[in-house]
Formats: structure tokens, C-alpha cells, sequence
């Protein structure tokens, strides 16, 4: 057993510093660092940067413009993003529909969609929650109708994360409303966002942001070759997407940053006089937290060991879900209670880019509380936690 | 031993609660706080009219005499509805520091206007380094000519911004930790020199920073004896926590109760959420920190007229346990409600962020349970 990284590995996360050096835009780095908000246009360059050095697509293969990385490389550069600042890269196009497209979609499809994802041509948003269909996706109602060379949609999705800048969506669709099995009856469908009929309505979160949406379908008419795979076997392909989804789920990259950043608050924050990391309860709570967090990197590296000798994860990555979200969202609980009273101003336009009014507090407390709770969505997205453990329970432990 | 309410506590708790129940949604609650003031007139006059304004203030001034139980009867209804009016700062704060320390012309005066919902104050205490400590003071007061002149920082002033009336901490003696030396000073809001930038806070209140730069008042302005202040703000953080209990209290109350109905009406995989054990059993645990929680505001509240030592542990127990349970209960309830707890639109992500955010008042759970730790291992 060896737990260093190989001298390649060791260069390889050279070149990744060296080129985040060069590359990310300094007005993003400080963004990120300073915890502002985003704009489509700071995701755009971020992108277009990773695009030109051929770093975007992460996971595809070399055929289709991906680098050929193993999954360690793809650890380190992650962990290298975030702790230079780097936002993260939007998953809704080259992680989620691509891998979907490359495995079950026609060559028309591969040769029209793949490098528009590349070139940033084409921006994705995921068309899967509906209102009554969460937790359990399967029970989704919008519906396909075909008629003639066309498909005619109808009903509502909903947690349409940055919808409002997506060009198209891909959308899980009930084509056969009789089937056996509410699993059956799926299909998997791409839509072109411009469509007619298509409304996107803004759902702004308790934190005051508009970062998910509600997308409206009224008699959309999306032509019958912009259905992926074969119709009602959607199912399959939304499983080989999440499972995608899960790459990289523990956010070790992100909550390493966050435990820097924790700590230099925690040096700057002054309890009694001393420094709030001299705190004996404050810091052992941050000692807890860190132990965890090196548990769930080695987990992570293990698993990721395991997928380069060609294992599949199982569990595991809903272990990594479950701690990597406990983790990251303690992580945040502390940002916020580190803060003192200074937690509570919360002046919105501070997160601005062009802000130059007068800040209340130290220069990083402004997005803290607001942060943390955001973060709670963690637990909820993406297969709630309670629902990860009862993956574990069932296929498991055979419960 | 006896849990019940007098005939009056129960009279007061059916008024306030009538209020807020009646007159305040959360579509209003909601419109309030996004207001220019943050708060609605209409409601404060409303208070005054009920005799609200006075529950902590001797009958002399047009009070209700009211105790700790009392007031944690206003704050569990304010709790429930969530309310913004500046209670805690203009009533139990500022007035309270008026009731204990102000001579009889000031109480007359002040307590009058506040009991009649003319005067609204604010207590700037906190300081930018000062965390959670009530002794911290570094702000000077120095005494010129007839009168005094104040410099320092004052920061997340509750309601500072909508007060008439600042009650300024300075120091004019000792160290910046010395619990001796500090001194309470009667600011208007209009003072020459007085600096003053107003926010909003995450969970829908308001406060503000404020510099003084030689904010020069009379001598008919000063509030106590300069140098031997500490106990009376002692005594009124004690019923700021006793007001804040109640107020978690009501609120936990709220987010359990709208968590378990949604769990009977949201179906999942076609079944009620409520018919998974998982489930049923984090409703029980939100349950039981409620329950916890209630228990130690009764504890504080009822402990607020007992010698020093006994009031604080209490108070100290309650900050703590409460700003846990409130915390843990807080979370669930949105865990539990799933992405529809996440949006600006349901009630349930409001309570959230106020019983999160309560333990950034007057000392988070980890002060309160250090400051516990000393008083207890003194006292034994």
C-alpha cells in the first residue's frame, strides 16, 4: 500500500496549478474567494478557459474530446480548482447529457450535440423533478405525446437549476401512461428551450437567490429524432445518468477550500480577547470536522482506486453522498457561528461583483448565513440523504 | 409546585396571541419585512393599544408589572408569528434599562413614550470585537464641559436604524473587559456626529452599525450612574433571552406542527411520507427538542426575580439548549419538507432562518454552555 501520489500524478498537479494561474480570470478567483455571486458570463469564461486547454469534458473519453484522465487525476485537478478559486464546472451539459448521448444517442445526435457541448455552443439545463415527483422520480407525469414526426409536450418541471440561461433542456417524459410499471413508460427527450409553449419561472430560494426554476410545457411540439435510445427506456438512461452524477459527489475539492477558508475566519475572529481557533470548544469542533473530512477524502480515494482497476462504485457512492453533504454543510454551520453577531447584516448587493458601498463587518461575512443556508439543499438534491441510506439498506446490506 | 397561568398570564397570552393570530399572516409578516422600515406602525399602535408595550414595566409608569413568565408568553406568540416589530429592542432592552436605571423624570418621560408606542429605542452595545461578551466595552465616554462626549463603534445594534432614542454603552473607566466602568448614555438619533448604517438581518429584522465620532449629549442624558452599569444590562439580557426563549419556543412549535401536516399530506412512492419510520421517528425527535426546549424557558423565565446567581444559570441553560433544539428542529423541518422548504415562498424556511439565527443573539449555545459551565461549577 502506497498512499503518495505517483511523480506523475505529483507533475500532472503542477501543470493543473500552472495553468489555473494563467487561465482562471482573476475577477472569478476573487469572486469566489469573496463568496459573490456568479454571472452567466463569469460560468461562460470560466468554461471557455477550461474549454481551450481541453479541460472541460473531465470525464469523457479521448475520442470525443476528453483528456483521457484516470479518476485520480480527476481528484486532483478538482481539488486544484477549487482551492485556486475556480467555479464549479456546470455539470448539466458535459456531465449529465453528454454521457447519456455518447452511450445511447444516435451518431446525428453525437455529431450535433457533443461539440456544441464542447465549444459552449449549447447550454443544458436537467428537466427530471416535477412537483409530485421528487424522492420518487418515477411517479413524473409530464407527458409525450406522439403525433406524426412530432412529440407534443405537456406538464411542469420544477428545481431547474440556472434554467433561465439553458439553450435546451433534456427532459424525462411519460410516453406510455398504461405501462406495467411507472418505470416503464419513460423516455428520454431533448428540447430545444426556444420551443414554443416552453414558460421558465423563477423559484427564489430562502436565501433570496434565483438560482432554480420552474419550466412550464404547453403543447410543445419537439420533433420524434430528438428522442434519445428508444422510447420507454428512458428509465435506463436516467440511472446511467445518475450515476454519472455521482462522480466526484463527495465535493472533497470544495470542502477542503471551505476548511481553509474556516480556519483563517476562525484565526480572525477574536473570542475573549484571543483567537477564535484558540477557542478550545471552537476548535475541537473544527478538529472534528477535519478528521471527517480526511476520512471522507481517503473513502473517496479508495473508491476512486477501486474505479481505475475497473470496479464500479456500489454503496460507496452513496456513503460519499451521505458525508460528503454532512460534511460540507457542517462545514458552512461553522463559517456562519464563527461569525458571532456578525452572522445576521445581511446585505444582498455586497455579493454583487461592482460592489463598492460600505461593508458591515469583516470583508467575508457577508455571504456566511446566507451559505449556510443554502447549503441545506445538500442533503435534499440529488437523492435525499434518507433515501441514499435506504439504497445502502437494500442493496447494501441486503436488508 | 405549579405550572399553571394566572388568571392575568392567561388574559395576556389569549390577547397577544389573538393579535398575531388575527392580524398577522405571513403574507403580511412577509410584506413588513420587505418594507422601507421593516416594520409596520399599524401593528406597534396596535400592540400599544392593548397594553402590550408596558408587560415589563411597573404599573406607575402604564405598565402590566409583568415578570419573566410574561414576557415569555409575548415572545412565544411573537414566535409564532414571527413578528418583526422592534419589541425586543424598544421594550425589553431599552425600556428595561430605563425601569432599572433611569431617575424618575427619565421613567415618567421615556417609559411613558414607549408604553404608548410614541418612543421606539435601540441598545448599542455590541462591538465589532466584542463577540458575545457583556463586558466588553471599548467605546469612550468622556466627560466635557456640562456634559459627556461618546466615541467608539457600536455594531449589530438590534432596530438601531428605526430608534428615536439610542442607549449607548461607554466606558469611562477600566479595562475594555472590566465589568466596572460602564457607563449608559441617552442618545437621540438626530446627534451631531452620530454615524449610522442600517441593514437588513437574514431572518428579517433589522439592525445597524454606528460609529460615534465625539457625539456630545448633556448631562440630563445619562442613564444610571456612569462606571456601575453592568448589573441593570445583565438583568436586561437575562429578559432578552426570557423574551428570545419564548419566541423559539413559539416558532419551533410552528415549524413541528406545519412539518408533521405536511408529512400526512406529501406522497412519495405512493404512500403518505408519514407511513416511513424514518420519518416518524425525526418528527418525534423534533418532538421532544420542543418539548426541551419549552421546558427550559419556563426555567429561565420563572427563575428572572431570584438572586443573581440563580437567574443566570437558568438564563445561561436556557440560551444554550434552546439555540441547539432550536437549531436541530429548524433544519429537520426542512430536510423533512424536502426542496419546498428550500423556497422564499413557504413559511416553514422563515422559521428556519429565524430559529437559527436567535443563537446569534446575546450569546450562541457554545457561550452560554461555557458561561453554564463556570456558574454551575461556582455554585457548587
Amino acid at each position: 500500500m502506497d498512499l503518495n501520489f505517483t511523480p506523475e500524478e505529483q507533475a500532472f498537479r503542477e501543470e493543473v496549478r500552472a495553468f489555473l494561474q494563467s487561465d482562471l480570470p482573476d475577477d472569478i478567483r476573487a469572486k469566489m474567494k469573496g463568496g459573490k455571486r456568479l454571472v452567466k458570463d463569469d460560468y461562460f469564461r470560466w468554461h471557455q478557459a477550461l474549454s481551450k486547454r481541453g479541460w472541460l469534458a473531465t470525464n469523457w473519453p479521448k475520442e470525443y474530446g476528453g483528456p483521457g484522465w484516470t479518476p485520480v487525476q480527476k481528484h486532483i485537478f478538482d481539488e486544484e480548482c477549487y482551492s485556486a478559486g475556480g467555479p464549479r464546472i456546470l455539470p448539466f451539459g458535459v456531465n449529465m447529457v453528454a454521457p447519456v448521448i455518447m452511450k445511447f444517442g444516435s451518431q446525428e445526435q453525437k455529431d450535433y450535440y457533443l461539440p456544441r457541448i464542447l465549444n459552449l455552443t449549447d447550454w443544458w439545463c436537467q428537466g427530471y423533478s416535477e412537483p409530485g415527483a421528487g424522492s420518487d422520480l418515477a411517479s413524473l407525469r409530464c407527458s409525450a405525446v406522439r403525433e406524426g414526426d412530432h412529440y407534443i409536450v405537456n406538464g411542469q418541471k420544477t428545481w431547474t437549476t440556472l434554467g433561465q440561461y439553458a439553450d435546451h433542456i433534456f427532459c424525462l417524459v411519460r410516453t406510455d401512461p398504461d405501462a406495467a410499471k411507472p418505470q416503464q413508460g419513460i423516455s428520454f427527450l431533448l428540447i430545444d428551450m426556444k420551443t414554443p409553449g416552453i414558460t421558465v419561472r423563477p423559484i427564489i430560494l430562502l436565501d433570496g437567490e434565483h438560482e432554480v426554476n420552474e419550466v412550464w410545457f404547453d403543447d410543445v411540439k419537439v420533433p420524434a429524432e430528438n428522442i434519445v435510445g428508444e422510447e420507454n427506456k428512458g428509465w435506463t438512461y436516467a440511472k446511467y445518468l445518475l450515476t454519472h452524477e455521482r462522480t466526484g459527489i463527495a465535493n472533497v475539492g470544495a470542502s477542503k477550500a471551505a476548511m481553509l477558508h474556516l480556519k483563517a475566519i476562525a484565526r480572525d475572529q477574536m473570542k475573549n480577547g484571543r483567537p477564535l481557533i484558540e477557542d478550545p470548544l471552537f476548535r475541537n469542533r473544527l478538529a472534528k470536522v477535519e478528521i471527517d473530512l480526511m476520512a471522507l477524502e481517503m473513502t473517496n480515494l479508495r473508491v476512486l482506486a477501486e474505479v481505475q482497476s475497473g470496479g464500479a462504485p456500489g454503496l460507496e457512492s452513496s456513503i460519499l453522498k451521505i458525508r460528503g453533504t454532512e460534511i460540507r454543510q457542517e462545514l458552512t454551520d461553522l463559517a456562519r457561528r464563527a461569525l458571532g453577531p456578525y452572522a445576521l447584516p445581511f446585505q444582498s448587493e455586497a455579493l454583487d461583483g461592482g460592489f463598492n458601498g460600505e461593508p458591515v463587518g469583516p470583508d467575508y461575512a457577508a455571504p456566511k448565513a446566507q451559505q449556510y443556508f443554502n447549503m441545506r439543499k445538500l442533503s435534499i438534491y440529488g437523492g435525499s440523504n434518507e433515501i441514499q441510506k435506504n439504497i445502502i439498506a437494500k442493496a447494501g446490506l441486503g436488508l | 409546585m405549579d405550572f399553571s397561568l394566572s388568571e392575568e398570564q392567561r388574559m395576556l397570552k389569549d390577547t397577544v396571541e389573538r393579535l398575531v393570530r388575527e392580524t398577522y399572516d405571513f403574507e403580511k409578516r412577509q410584506k413588513i419585512a420587505d418594507s422601507e422600515e421593516g416594520f409596520s406602525r399599524e401593528v406597534w399602535g396596535q400592540l400599544a393599544e392593548l397594553g402590550l408595550l408596558g408587560v415589563p414595566f411597573p404599573e406607575d409608569f402604564g405598565g402590566l408589572g409583568g415578570g419573566g413568565i410574561d414576557l415569555m408568553i409575548v415572545g412565544e406568540a411573537m414566535g409564532q408569528g414571527l413578528v418583526v416589530e422592534p419589541y425586543l429592542a424598544t421594550v425589553v432592552l431599552g425600556g428595561g434599562l430605563v425601569e432599572l436605571l433611569g431617575s424618575d423624570a427619565q421613567k415618567e418621560e421615556i417609559l411613558g413614550a414607549v408604553v404608548g408606542g410614541e418612543k421606539l429605542l435601540a441598545f448599542a452595545h455590541g462591538e465589532p470585537d466584542g463577540r458575545y461578551e457583556t463586558a466588553h466595552v471599548r467605546a469612550t465616554a468622556e466627560k466635557v464641559g456640562g456634559g459627556w462626549k461618546l466615541t467608539g463603534r457600536k455594531s449589530v445594534v438590534l432596530n438601531g436604524g428605526e430608534a428615536d432614542t439610542l442607549i449607548v454603552s461607554a466606558r469611562v473607566s477600566g479595562a475594555h473587559d472590566d465589568e466596572d466602568g460602564i457607563g449608559l448614555f441617552l442618545v437621540g438619533k438626530d446627534a451631531a456626529n452620530l454615524k449610522l448604517h442600517s441593514t437588513p438581518a437574514i431572518d428579517g429584522t433589522r439592525v445597524a452599525e454606528i460609529a460615534l465620532d465625539g457625539v456630545e449629549i448633556a448631562e440630563d442624558a445619562v442613564l444610571g450612574t456612569p462606571g456601575a452599569c453592568f448589573h441593570a444590562i445583565e438583568e436586561v439580557l437575562a429578559r432578552a433571552v426570557i423574551l428570545l426563549s419564548g419566541e423559539a419556543v413559539g416558532a419551533m412549535n410552528m415549524a413541528v406542527d406545519t412539518t408533521v401536516e405536511y408529512l400526512k399530506t406529501r406522497k412519495q412512492f405512493g404512500k403518505a411520507l408519514s407511513q416511513f419510520q424514518v420519518l416518524q421517528h425525526r418528527a418525534v425527535e423534533m418532538r421532544i427538542a420542543l418539548e426541551e426546549a419549552r421546558s427550559l424557558a419556563i426555567l429561565a423565565a420563572a427563575r428572572l426575580s431570584e438572586p443573581r446567581d440563580v437567574r443566570e444559570l437558568a438564563v445561561s441553560a436556557a440560551k444554550s439548549g434552546i439555540g441547539r433544539h432550536a437549531r436541530f428542529v429548524g433544519e429537520q423541518a426542512i430536510q423533512l419538507h424536502g426542496g419546498i422548504g428550500m423556497t422564499w415562498e413557504v413559511p416553514v424556511a422563515h422559521y428556519t432562518k429565524r430559529l437559527v439565527m436567535l443563537d446569534h443573539l446575546f450569546g450562541d449555545t457554545d457561550h452560554h454552555q461555557e458561561r453554564f459551565a463556570a456558574l454551575s461549577d461556582a455554585a457548587a
